[in-house]
């Protein structure tokens, strides 16, 4: 298996925001352009790759989404050089002050939309309302300083333009990466890890592989793709809480210890069975992660598209989530990606009947 | 209105390399250490004392010398690990004057190796509404290095991970309070005006209490003393669109030179001297709205019998944060007024009257 990290390490070293992902998807198809048969992007930029299984019977196929897009900011107004922001998707603004971020300006100036290295900023109290002296500041009053002068702003940037984390990716000790985007960059890892072993490996199914759009605002690259593709199974690949400072709650999940299997109703009870009992055979570690109403993945969309997807949901336990400096360890990424061709290559043109539901 | 040159790359390289290095207070040794590969060609001996201040002499030609100390701070605010809770996390407590809304989901780094960790924060999905309007305590806040961790101990020093960058006319780094003094004297080390003594002094422990100029102001007892430091450039828009009153100083306008701040008031003579040949040279000055806050005029100024001292300061934006910003015209500026300045000190300064 080839090392993953440098990869991941561009992967999140990318942009890529809900409704924007062209960036990283140019990352992830020159990655799967010789891992797949045939690869395509959809009317919404989701990015689908197709590897024809040798079965001679109807095609059966899976279809294993990973979001790519990234949650982040995009400029509301400019004042004096200053950029005010709003967040696209989750974003803590207690996270925010000092962060460093680019800006995607698309002004008139910016030649080819080249980002503007910046940093959010909390002003200074003496500047902020008195109630805020010592609170956490509203995202409303926090402001981008490009360190241009207020000319050169005006004519780079626009409102409406989009501001991406900058937050260089860090190998931390113990074989762990800390970075942003790892939700769901890492789930992207794991899937090309699966297509990497696929490569040694013989399956009767078709396999597309799936970088879904805009699931932080809607899961709309899920809805849309599972419908073009019209699987017979789909599987998603996602990041869950993992357990670390600030988070052990009751539903989070240790790091390093495996993936997580949802189980719940946005899950396909015996496809769910499948997946667990091939993870004791290949001795791979795990957790179950009970979702009892939305699983907050794009399970929730493939699940409903058309007549109905069998779809089973897996995800990798991250620490930090949503904020710049997320932290997984490549061990779970390895495993689930492994995990993954293994369950694909044991599938039969019997399996479907298989997990019928009586 | 600045008069922009622009710095060489050799200049860029040290602030750089300055900006990106690690000293809490306490802990400078590794400034220290980037000063004296620096200087060591231009001067013929140093001393360090018991706490690590850096002292360098350079004796100036003719009679009637004055003698000048000029100081800038070697130490940054950062953090202490304080405890190692397993597995790579670790608990720590803040070094210098910190705002702790600025250290959640931030990249640092700690020890002599720089190993990088981050400080993360609870996951949005976990946290309520009322939770996001708190501000998160140190107690709940960890540094993370990854769980192969086993090297850092209680007593390492950490800091942000913030890389120094040069952006257009700026500058954005962590520690340019006062890495940029620090700039600025060893510049002039390397094109000392020869009228007068000049007495270096890189101090230590500037953040915890003006600590280390005052035993350098002991030990060199000059006639007086410059300080060079950053001081906050607060020139953003207001909250409620109102005039920007209290900006401190501005990015762009030159050296900002202290009247009165929160530990000293500056020697009359002394801004009138700087005043007036920022005036005769065309260089673009500011005074400092006068205020709290304080620099290491303010442990020199009452040293032994008195030692008449001034503070001019590049303004600098978002100090004690993960980034700070300043102008390198402003640097330039302030290099350039304090040669000028340096240059034109007559020997009887000390007898002028004070008013």
């Amino acid at each position: 298996m080839n090392d993953i990290f440098p990869f991941l390490k561009n992967l999140t070293s990318a942009s890529g925001l809900s409704g924007y992902e062209t960036h990283v998807a140019e990352i992830i198809k020159e990655k799967w352009f010789p891992l797949v048969d045939e690869i395509q992007v959809s009317q919404v930029g989701s990015l689908h790759g197709v590897k024809r299984g040798k079965s001679d019977k109807p095609q059966l196929s899976i279809l294993i989404a990973t979001h790519m897009d990234a949650i982040g900011l995009m400029v509301t107004n400019i004042d004096d050089g200053f950029l005010s922001f709003t967040s696209i998707g989750g974003v803590d603004p207690r996270v925010l002050p000092g962060q460093p971020v680019y800006v995607h300006a698309s002004g008139k100036k910016s030649k080819d939309h080249k980002p503007l290295p910046g940093r959010v900023v909390q002003p200074s109290n003496f500047l902020l309302p008195p109630e805020m002296t010592s609170a956490v500041v509203p995202i409303e009053r926090l402001i981008i300083d490009t360190g241009l002068t207020s000319k050169q702003v005006i004519e780079l940037v626009q409102v409406g333009d989009l501001v991406s984390f900058a937050q260089e990716p860090l190998a931390l000790s113990g074989e762990t990466i800390a970075a942003h985007s790892l939700d769901n960059r890492a789930a992207v890892a794991a899937l090309t890890i699966c297509l990497e072993e696929l490569q040694t490996m013989i399956h009767r199914w078709d396999v597309w592989a799936v970088a879904t759009v805009q699931e932080e605002i809607g899961l709309v690259g899920a809805y849309t793709s599972t419908f073009q593709i019209r699987p017979s199974l789909a599987i998603v690949v996602d990041t869950t809480w993992a357990k670390g400072p600030g988070s052990d709650d009751w539903n989070t999940f240790p790091m390093g210890q495996g993936p997580t299997f949802l189980f719940g109703p946005n899950i396909h009870p015996k496809l769910h069975g499948t997946f667990k009992d091939l993870a004791e055979k290949l001795e791979i570690p795990f957790k179950i992660e009970i979702t009892g109403r939305h699983s907050g993945t794009d399970a929730f969309a493939t699940q409903v598209v058309a007549e109905g997807i069998p779809t089973m949901a897996i995800c990798i336990p991250i620490r930090y989530m949503h904020t710049p400096v997320e932290v997984a360890t490549i061990k779970d990424i390895q495993r689930t990606g492994r995990l993954l061709a293994q369950f694909i290559s044991q599938l039969d043109d019997d399996y479907m009947k298989s997990i019928e539901l009586e | 209105m600045a008069q922009t040159t622009s710095l060489s790359k050799k200049q860029i390289q040290i602030i750089e390399r300055l900006s990106n290095a690690m000293a809490i207070s306490g802990d400078e040794g590794e400034v220290r250490k980037i000063i004296l590969d620096e200087t060591s060609p231009y001067t013929s001996s140093h001393k360090i004392d018991s706490l690590g201040n850096l002292l360098i002499e350079i004796k100036g030609k003719g009679r009637n010398r004055v003698k000048v100390m000029l100081a800038a701070h070697m130490d940054e605010v950062g953090f202490m690990i304080s405890t190692d809770e397993g597995d790579g996390i670790y608990r720590f407590e803040t070094s210098g004057g910190i705002d702790l809304r600025q250290l959640p989901g931030k990249a640092v780094m700690v020890g002599k190796d720089h190993f990088p960790g981050v400080i993360g924060a609870r996951p949005i999905h976990l946290t309520s509404a009322k939770e996001r309007k708190e501000t998160i305590p140190l107690s709940s806040l960890r540094i993370d290095l990854g769980p192969g961790m086993k090297s850092i101990k209680p007593g390492d020093g950490a800091t942000f991970g913030t890389r120094f960058q040069q952006i257009g006319q700026s500058m954005m780094g962590k520690a340019l309070d006062d890495r940029l003094g620090v700039g600025i004297l060893i510049d002039l080390i390397k094109d000392p005006p020869p009228n007068i003594d000049l007495q270096f002094a890189f101090t230590v422990q500037e953040e915890t209490g003006l600590r280390g100029a005052r035993v350098a102001a002991f030990s060199f007892d000059p006639d007086l003393a410059f300080v060079i430091d950053s001081t906050p450039a607060n020139d953003l828009p207001t909250w409620d669109g109102e005039e920007n009153h209290n900006y401190n100083c501005r990015l762009g306008e030159g050296p900002a030179i202290y009247r009165a701040d929160g530990a000293s008031f500056s020697d009359p003579r002394l801004v009138r001297l700087t005043e007036e040949t920022a005036i005769k040279e065309k260089i673009p000055y500011q005074f400092r709205q006068p205020g709290g806050g304080g620099t290491d005029a303010g442990s020199i100024h009452t040293q032994r019998s008195g030692i008449p001292s001034i503070s001019i300061s590049i303004p600098g934006r978002y100090a004690h944060t993960a980034a700070g910003l300043a102008r390198i015209s402003d640097y330039l500026n302030t290099l350039k007024l304090l040669k000028a300045t340096l240059k034109s000190i007559p020997a009887n300064i000390l007898e002028q009257e004070r008013k």
